[in-house]
């Protein structure tokens, strides 16, 4: 059985009155791709920030790598590499002068971090525009470029807050090329945040987070196996009425989704003719998909995490980083 | 894995204890180094903050120089020139010190403090490095402006030299920790900015870098007795002019006397010194708080 590297123990944190995260426990096992999957403000950063040393619990206990993140914030900080959501570099040095910094105040011997930082950042492709200052960078390089710096330490741990958000779908490819190959070749843990399925996806496992509460914690395939089967959207004529006649003829309860009804069925392949013969309101339209993580987190809140809630924040983002590269 | 982190030794060791201080100080020295880079890179930044004491200098300074005469005595007397000199120095120590630890607001709007606050050193190395860096900055651009004391008339000596650095550098290092102190708790540049003008201004007004606080209004001695600046100019002040008109400045209208007590560049550095480390004592709690 491989080691649990993260430890959280009925994790409160407050923020006020407001309560961020409501009594989290849960466990990461050494090597793992631990995703944690939820809409904005629904306590992922929080608890990042708590697992990393910059927030206090208002209540419960975390460690990672075996040290206490309150009682032993240097050893935690010491097996940790982070990956904020905003880029945390000094725009004005130059990309190796970024990681020089960050080996000297991690007291990384110069002999241990040039190779190191060599290795890595021909590893992110970086290694040609090292001497370019942060400022002339992309938002994909900046990224990159904080994935190669946070692991100068060699830490045990990764942890990465939304770490291609903002980023164009060839960034984010990039990114994620680093990721698995760092995985293959240390065996690092990863820690991720993500609003995105298809980042979820590729975890080991998923901690579904909503109101600061776990409302799920499994392997995608697991969690997908908690809904029922496959997933089917039709559009009708009359709503009310096949409502009525799916109930009557199959036994089954269709939920309302914008004007569409939306029905859980094992063999939705051989479902579908069916339901066309069975039906006699007329069928618009019929499509049927495996599940998601979407009808997951569906299923689990009842609401749906809207990638379009990200959209409106990410421009912000992409403003606020734009004006940042241009002071 | 709960056991294994219970057994591990609480007590932490002579060895360990000296770890934590080398990385204390290694962390000191990476935020003091990376302050000085960023400043030799930045060659606008060390002209822009030049010109200020320099235009005062010579718009303020020349006007005002004819109809001031002599100060301090007309036998080895001062022109005003000669005497508003230490005090633009003095005000381009202020005006540095004061506005650098800006760039902490900055590191924190721009994400970089992160990357510090996540870092394994504790909380106080990051203040203690940022106002030594600070001050280093500024004690070289007061240095700097040096090189004018020949067209204002001004003799210096290598003597000179030395002891100002001690002098700028610890005047230098208090106003910063108040700079730090204040940007511990600014969320914003432009509220940081606002504030530090109402602040910086009339500390420059009423530190005695204009005019002699000899006989000043009630009211004003004490002001410019509680400004801190004011002792480190006086200080500054009889340091650069010891050659060129030491005997005036002791006179009754240019001597900083204190409850009739005349100050010298030692008694001056004391109180600034008192003054830095109340400055820093704070600024380093404020740092530590952890939300």
């Amino acid at each position: 059985m491989a080691n649990e590297i993260i430890t959280v123990n009925n994790l409160v944190r407050h923020y006020g009155k407001v309560v961020a995260v409501d009594d989290v426990s849960f466990n990461v096992k050494e090597g793992e791709l631990f995703g944690f999957l939820g809409p904005n403000g629904a306590g992922k950063s929080t608890t990042i920030n708590v697992l990393c040393t910059l927030l206090r619990p208002t209540a419960g206990s975390a460690s990672v790598n075996g040290y206490d993140v309150v009682k032993q914030q240097n050893a935690v900080r010491l097996s940790i590499g982070l990956i904020f959501q905003d880029p945390s570099l000094d725009i004005e040095l130059t990309a190796y002068e970024n990681l020089e910094f960050h080996a000297r105040i991690y007291n990384v011997p110069s002999e241990l971090w040039r190779p190191r930082g060599e290795s890595l950042m021909k590893m992110v492709d970086l290694w040609d525009r090292r001497n370019d200052l942060v400022k002339t960078y992309s938002g994909g390089m900046k990224r990159r470029l904080e994935i190669a710096r946070g692991l100068i330490h060699q830490p045990k741990v990764l942890f990465l807050d939304e770490p291609t958000i903002g980023l164009d779908p060839q960034s984010r490819e990039h990114i994620w090329r680093y990721l698995t190959n760092l995985r293959e070749q240390t065996g690092i843990t990863l820690f991720l945040t993500t609003h995105y399925m298809q980042e979820a996806e590729r975890c080991d496992r998923i901690a579904i987070i909503d109101h600061g509460k776990l409302v799920a914690l499994d392997t995608p395939a697991g969690l997908k196996a908690m809904v029922g089967g496959d997933i089917i959207t039709l559009h009708t004529a009359d709503n009310e009425q096949a409502t009525q006649q799916l109930r009557d003829i199959f036994g089954l309860e269709p939920a309302r989704e914008n004007g569409a009804l939306r029905l859980e069925v094992e063999q939705g392949e051989s479902f579908m003719p069916k339901v066309i013969q069975g039906l006699t309101v007329p069928v618009t339209s019929l499509s049927m998909h495996r599940p998601t993580l979407e009808d997951v987190f569906l299923n689990l809140t009842g609401r749906s995490i809207r990638e379009e809630e990200a959209s409106s924040k990410d421009t912000m983002r992409q403003w606020a980083r734009s004006r940042g590269r241009e002071r | 894995m709960a056991i294994e982190s219970a057994s591990k030794p609480e007590v932490i060791t002579v060895a360990e204890r000296g770890s934590e201080l080398s990385a204390a100080l290694n962390g000191i020295f990476t935020i003091w180094y990376r302050d000085i880079r960023r400043f030799g890179r930045d060659r606008s930044r060390m002209v822009g903050s030049l010109a200020t004491p320099i235009l005062f200098m010579l718009v303020f300074g020349s006007g005002l120089a004819p109809s001031m005469g002599a100060m301090g005595g007309a036998q080895g007397g001062l022109n005003y020139l000669q005497f508003m000199f230490p005090g633009i120095i003095g005000m381009t120590v202020l005006f540095t010190a004061m506005f650098s630890a800006m760039s902490l607001v900055y590191d924190r709007e721009f994400g970089f403090m992160k990357e510090v606050l996540v870092a394994p050193v504790p909380r106080w190395t990051i203040a203690v490095g940022k106002a030594l860096g600070t001050s280093t900055i500024a004690m070289i651009q007061g240095i700097i402006m040096l090189v004018l004391a020949p067209l204002v008339g001004v003799n210096l000596t290598v003597g000179t030299l030395v002891t100002l650095l001690p002098l700028t550098f610890v005047l230098a290092f208090s106003l910063s920790s108040l700079g730090l102190l204040i940007s511990a708790r600014m969320k914003s540049v432009q509220g940081f900015q606002l504030f530090m003008n109402f602040l910086t201004m009339p500390m420059f007004f009423l530190s005695g870098a204009l005019f002699p606080l000899g006989n000043l209004p009630s009211w004003l001695t004490v002001l410019t007795r509680i400004n801190p600046a004011t002792y480190g100019i006086d200080a500054i002040r009889q340091v650069v002019l010891a050659e060129t008109g030491g005997a005036a400045l002791a006179s009754q209208q240019l001597g900083l006397r204190v409850f009739g007590h005349l100050m010298t560049p030692w008694t001056d550095s004391l109180i600034v010194l008192a003054f830095g480390a109340v400055m820093i004592s704070l600024a380093v709690w404020a740092f530590s708080i952890q939300e």
